[in-house]
């Protein structure tokens, strides 16, 4: 099975962010970047299905959008087994569209003919939670997001399980189609030495795409941190001293009860 | 103002959700005409009551294959919905169901796109939202530079408005209905009842200090006092003490319920993330020194399992 996952180069999860001085960007300044989290679900995911498969079977490719800095990012992905990537070079990248985005993966995409998609349900930095799906409807394909468990009860048709609220959804489906993974589907692998060794040996391949953008999408007007909101009112004591004050406060002060 | 705005009415097994009269709320203050779509098996008879809500006219896109939702077959009824109704303005609740539609219906229909909006106006004449990014480090201000627009509303971003006695027109949709690819086959339900973190108007969230699975009880009490459901952290999700249904966070539920109660949880940058928006925190912590202090309105410090009984105690005498 011929298998792609699109990957998105982040800023990592545990990294301090500070708005830039423009006021539209993030400062890039000691910010490490990584493999998206749910992007690496998504990877793992590809890699243990053309494991199960046999060996010299299918096929595992990575594809992403952004400027020359993502090729490290795909060697990471290269390195936990991947066989090849491909980057849509593009230093203008902002991001923010994420309907733009999926356009172009998709133009990719239909070039490499892969049985399945695979993508993470958001990128952890803008989190816009719309490009695996906006791909899978400019490709025409069926899709299911947010999987959290995947099976493969025949060689061409998948069982899916995806969280909704108060439950589960089981979804069955054909190839070709685009999976989102949640996390939960998987733990991914961490890069062996040998796998690392390898990477830098696999081909990444720049493709620029033809794709015609739509003149509308959306832009970023400004970024701030999250409003203040001032701690408010600290109580210390006996319980049966200070929840009855807080309580009152809640009652008539913040009148939530 | 906006001129015709058309809100996705989101149901499962006939019953709308909550959220979709927040945006029915939202629409009302934004457009000059607000128009719904519902999708189901049998849906008509719940069609009226949106115009409780401020929906002057209800598309119905009613057919067997709708009973379950599905990304196709749902797009394929919302896009029809938009091309009867043409909105400047196509708003869906950004719940499972709407996320996985919106950005289907989006693509399909060539709209610009807004996602998990905190906040949703029109400025200049262009639709522009707050959003969370960076695992909430940052609220970014979000413009779409064309029309029409699909916005996808966080729930509990807008309060829900008093029903009032109006009733919608229906009007039926006929959409072209094909087999679809990906096919929901069954619905597993947990916890039958159990009230969902991001459609609770108050949450109670238990965290590490809880010490075991075993006192969720004391959050589980409290919440059911007032009427809310139960969240928790991610080290309490992690222990396995509950499900991740019940995870708020960056990597959990994003949710602005008006009343957040947080119990033995420090209030680590990826909690905030996901409640930062709450109307009103309540934080009961033994260490004074606690993160979650410096977000929260009222602060209880000291040890709660002594707190909490009295808490729950209070709180049910101040409700009677
Ligand atoms: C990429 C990433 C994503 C993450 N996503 C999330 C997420 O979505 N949601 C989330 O919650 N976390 C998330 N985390 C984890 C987060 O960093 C914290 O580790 C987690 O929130 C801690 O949970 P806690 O507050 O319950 O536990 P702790 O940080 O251990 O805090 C326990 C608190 O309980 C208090 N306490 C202990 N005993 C008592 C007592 N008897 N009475 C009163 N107070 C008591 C302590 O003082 C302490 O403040 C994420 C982390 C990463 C790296």
């Amino acid at each position: 099975m011929k298998i792609l996952v699109c990957m998105k180069q982040v800023p990592s999860s545990e990294a301090r962010i500070v708005v830039a001085g423009d006021g539209k960007a993030i400062d890039p300044t000691d910010v490490e970047m990584i493999v998206n989290p749910y992007d690496e679900y998504a990877l793992e995911e590809a890699l243990r299905i053309k494991e199960a498969r046999g060996e010299g079977e299918g096929e595992v490719i990575v594809l992403s959008v952004g400027p020359e800095k993502v090729k490290e990012a795909i060697r990471s992905c290269l390195a936990m087994g991947a066989d090849r990537g491909i980057l849509v070079k593009d230093d203008a990248y902002l991001g923010g569209d994420g309907l733009g985005v999926a356009r172009i993966l998709a133009d990719v995409i239909r070039t490499q003919e892969p049985d399945l998609v695979l993508c993470g349900k958001l990128s952890i930095d803008v989190e816009n939670n719309c490009v695996g799906i906006a791909v899978a409807e400019f490709l025409g394909w069926p899709h299911v997001s947010l999987v959290n468990k995947l099976e493969w009860p025949e060689e061409k048709n998948a069982k899916a399980t995806r969280e909704i609220e108060g439950g589960r959804e089981v979804i069955e489906f054909g190839l070709p189609a685009v999976v989102t993974a949640e996390k939960g589907l998987n733990e991914p692998r961490y890069a062996s030495l040998k796998g690392i060794m390898q990477a830098k040996r696999k081909p990444i391949e720049e493709v620029t795409p033809s794709v015609a953008m739509p003149a509308a999408g959306v832009e970023i007007v400004s970024m701030a941190p999250p409003p203040e909101r001032g701690g408010g009112q600290k109580f210390e004591g006996e319980p049966e001293d200070v929840v009855p004050q807080v309580v009152t406060l809640l009652k008539t002060e913040a009148k939530v009860l | 103002m906006a001129g015709r705005i058309l809100v996705f009415a989101e149901q499962r097994d006939g019953k709308v959700r909550k959220s979709t009269f927040e945006a029915l709320g939202r629409a009302a203050e934004l457009g000059d005409e607000v128009h719904a779509v519902l999708v189901g098996s049998a849906v008509a008879q719940i069609a009226p009551m949106l115009g409780n809500y401020g929906a002057k006219v209800v598309h119905c896109a009613e057919d067997p294959s709708f009973e379950l939702y599905s990304g196709e077959g749902y797009a394929a009824a919302l896009s029809a919905a938009i091309d009867a109704a043409a909105p400047d303005l196509v708003l869906v609740i950004a719940t499972a169901m709407g996320k996985d539609l919106a950005p289907r219906a989006a693509a399909r229909k060539q709209l610009c796109m807004l996602s998990d909006c905190i906040t949703l106006d029109e400025i200049g004449g262009a639709f522009e939202a707050t959003k969370s990014m960076y695992g909430g480090q940052v609220f970014a201000k979000v413009r779409a530079t064309g029309k029409p627009v699909l916005a996808t509303l966080r729930p509990s971003a807008y309060p829900a408005p008093e029903p009032s006695s109006d009733t919608a027109a229906m009007e039926s949709l006929s959409v072209a209905v094909s087999e679809v690819g990906a096919k929901v086959v069954e619905v597993l339900k947990q916890e039958e009842g159990a009230l969902d973190v991001q459609e609770a108007d108050v949450v109670v969230t238990g965290g590490r200090g809880l010490k075991s699975p075993e006192n969720f009880h004391l959050i589980e009490e409290l919440a059911g006092v007032l009427g809310g459901a139960v969240g928790a952290s991610r080290a309490a999700v992690d222990a396995g003490w509950i499900d991740h249904a019940h995870q708020v966070g960056q990597t959990g539920k994003a949710i602005s319920p008006k009343l957040y109660i947080a119990v033995g949880v420090s209030g680590a940058i990826q909690h905030l993330a996901g409640m930062r928006t709450a109307k009103c925190i309540v934080a009961v912590n033994k260490d004074a020194d606690a993160p979650i202090f410096s977000i929260a309105d009222y602060g209880i410090v000291g040890d709660l399992f002594k707190i909490m009984p009295v808490l729950t105690e209070e709180i049910r005498k101040a409700r009677d």
